[in-house]
């Protein structure tokens, strides 16, 4: 049971007839938006790469700065990450079992991080938080956990979505498991997908986050590039890239095994936010 | 295998029971409220890192500096000159950085939404992928992609006055509005794509199939049926990207240096202590402003959700 990684029904096999409307329907407008797509996201990324080249990578390591930036950011993203998932597992699990009517309120409050300036929030926050807070980094890791939650709570919510959560909460309930053993033992090894999707994006974020460190004058590393791209900005640009590419790789590798694993079992394709069900899909 | 477990006929199993049973014989507000337990912990944190420092925000908006004490000043301030007209020049960003990238975002989500087979399911995999990533791209390795491929002497520019289209000639700068706007696209579309995909599903197979039976074309069927279900979460799909292209701070810092005014630069400047004494103030009053903004795209939002709802899901 525990290899569930997630799944979704099959879209049924279109008929004869839906196969031939789908072929006229088909090309033109996809192609033309996939392809103007295609340049405005590529072409970019190709003329960063070209005017950054290679050579100047290992001139990044030896730098002062470097490695206690780094450090600095690899701890808030793992106080980040762990306090984002002790809220927000239980949460989403919660309300999907016990107060369903709930979803769309956790929807709505979780949106908001995206629509309110981080310049605003960090500035209430430097307002009123207490001088022993203040002082610390660690009061930027308890506000990316606001600004996390808006995907972390999509990831998570995509991947309950694709489990039975009800079926198995009830086996292991009729089992003698508690709600803990059920959460930790059933439940987190059939949402792998979605938990280690949201740990991926939730350290993006802070190795990303530049708007709140700067002002809060900590030198993550985000703040220490910036710092840095002044004397040379090739390797700055160069190790943007390299962390963009990477994220998405890892994304991507853990979207395909989660399919594959999913279809070995006669499950679909697995994606880490939700899409509606496939059988419903128009044309 | 879940395959092989049936849900039970009832709609509560054993252990669901067994929980409920304890609290059967409790008065209802008690038991409505260790029902709404579970969810303090994540109420609790948003009020503490989200909700109180708003409120901190809205009543230092009102205060002197110094003093402690009522006042408007600060309001007054925000209301004129330059600050104003950041608060204009923001709102129009963000209109141009809403709309293009919102209609682009839904075809592209239509289209991966629609494609079929192992292709289509790489490509969407591909898209959805590369949009969680993207959507929160941002600040100075931004601004440099597009300084690289768009500046005025950059890689795209050049190759597009090799075909003999200078665009610089023809008014486009990467450092004016629509120049920035462009630049916002490259996190906005990805954003648009991410949260319109889950709506694309109440379009339902059955209501194409219901409306070409009666002979509908491909138009009809978008003007009289797929239109009207899904315009209400389009809109507040603009919403949110209308939010977060106002709250965009980094990226328009590194591009920008001051040719453009914006109310979240601005605010930042008051971070970096760059303050007129006595208008220490003044930040959170154009902060206020954000805030009621904000305010004002979330009511709509909800509105349109709860419209949208009708149909969808």
């Amino acid at each position: 049971m525990a290899t569930v990684a997630g799944q979704r029904a099959t879209a049924p096999a279109p008929g004869a007839g839906a196969r031939r409307r789908r072929r006229r329907s088909f090309p033109a407008w996809r192609w033309v938006v996939m392809i103007v797509a295609g340049l405005y996201f590529l072409l970019p990324l190709y003329a960063a790469l070209r005017f950054a080249g290679i050579s100047g990578f290992k001139d990044v390591f030896t730098t002062p700065g470097f490695l206690p930036s780094l450090w600095l950011s690899v701890r808030l993203a793992f106080v980040t990450w762990l306090i984002t998932m002790v809220i927000m597992i239980p949460t989403t699990v919660y309300v999907h079992l016990r107060m369903p009517r709930l979803r769309r309120l956790l929807e709505t409050v979780t949106i908001l991080p995206i629509v309110i300036p981080p310049v605003v929030l960090i500035l209430g926050v430097l307002q009123i938080a207490p001088l022993a807070l203040r002082a610390t980094a660690w009061m930027l890791a308890l506000e990316y956990v606001v600004l996390a939650m808006p995907f972390a709570y999509r990831v998570l919510d995509a991947g309950l979505r694709s489990i039975e959560v009800k079926t198995l909460t009830e086996a292991s309930n009729s089992l003698g498991a508690g709600g803990l053993t059920t959460l930790w033992r059933v439940l987190l090894p059939n949402m792998r997908t979605a938990v280690t999707s949201a740990t991926i994006l939730i350290v993006a974020l802070v190795l990303g986050e530049f708007t709140m460190a700067s002002l809060d004058l900590q030198q993550t590393f985000p703040v220490w590039i910036v710092l840095f791209d002044q004397e040379n900005a090739q390797v700055s640009v160069a190790a943007s890239i390299f962390a963009l590419v990477v994220t998405w790789l890892f994304l991507m590798l853990i979207t395909v095994i989660a399919t594959r694993q999913s279809r070995r079992i006669g499950g679909g394709e697995v994606t880490i936010f939700a899409v509606a069900p496939r059988e419903t899909i128009g044309n | 295998m879940t395959d092989t477990v049936t849900t039970p006929g009832s709609r509560r199993g054993p252990g669901v029971r067994r929980f409920t049973s304890l609290l059967r014989t409790a008065p209802k507000p008690v038991r409505t409220l260790v029902r709404y337990a579970g969810v303090v912990p994540f109420v609790a944190y948003v009020a503490v890192f989200l909700i109180v420092p708003m409120v901190a925000i809205v009543s230092g908006a009102f205060q002197n500096p110094n003093t402690g004490a009522f006042t408007l000043s600060n309001v007054n301030i925000a209301l004129h000159g330059s600050y104003i007209e950041g608060f204009r020049q923001s709102i129009e960003l963000s209109l141009i950085a809403s709309v293009i990238p919102g209609i682009f975002g839904l075809l592209i989500a239509y289209a991966i939404y629609t494609a079929r087979g192992r292709a289509g399911s790489f490509l969407r995999q591909v898209v959805i992928t590369a949009s969680g990533v993207f959507a929160n791209f941002g600040g100075v390795p931004l601004a440099f992609l597009f300084i690289a491929s768009l500046g005025s002497s950059a890689l795209v520019t050049g190759w597009l006055s090799d075909i003999g289209l200078n665009i610089y000639n023809h008014g486009f700068s990467l450092y004016t509005m629509s120049g920035v706007a462009l630049v916002y696209m490259y996190f906005q579309i990805p954003l648009m794509v991410l949260i319109i995909l889950p709506a694309l599903g109440g379009l339902r197979a059955a209501w194409r199939e219901a409306a070409e039976n009666l002979g509908a074309r491909s138009w009809q069927y978008w003007r009289y049926v797929g239109s009207p279900v899904l315009l209400p979460t389009f809109l507040s799909c603009l919403m949110l990207l209308f939010g977060s292209a106002l709250s965009a701070y980094a990226t328009a810092e590194a591009l920008t240096t001051g040719t453009i005014a914006l109310t979240s630069i601005q605010i930042g400047t008051f971070l970096n202590g760059n303050v007129i004494a006595g208008q220490q103030n003044v930040g959170q009053a154009l902060s206020l402003g954000m805030v009621l903004i904000i305010a004002i795209l979330m009511i709509f939002y909800v509105l349109l959700q709860r419209r949208s709802a009708k149909w969808l899901r």
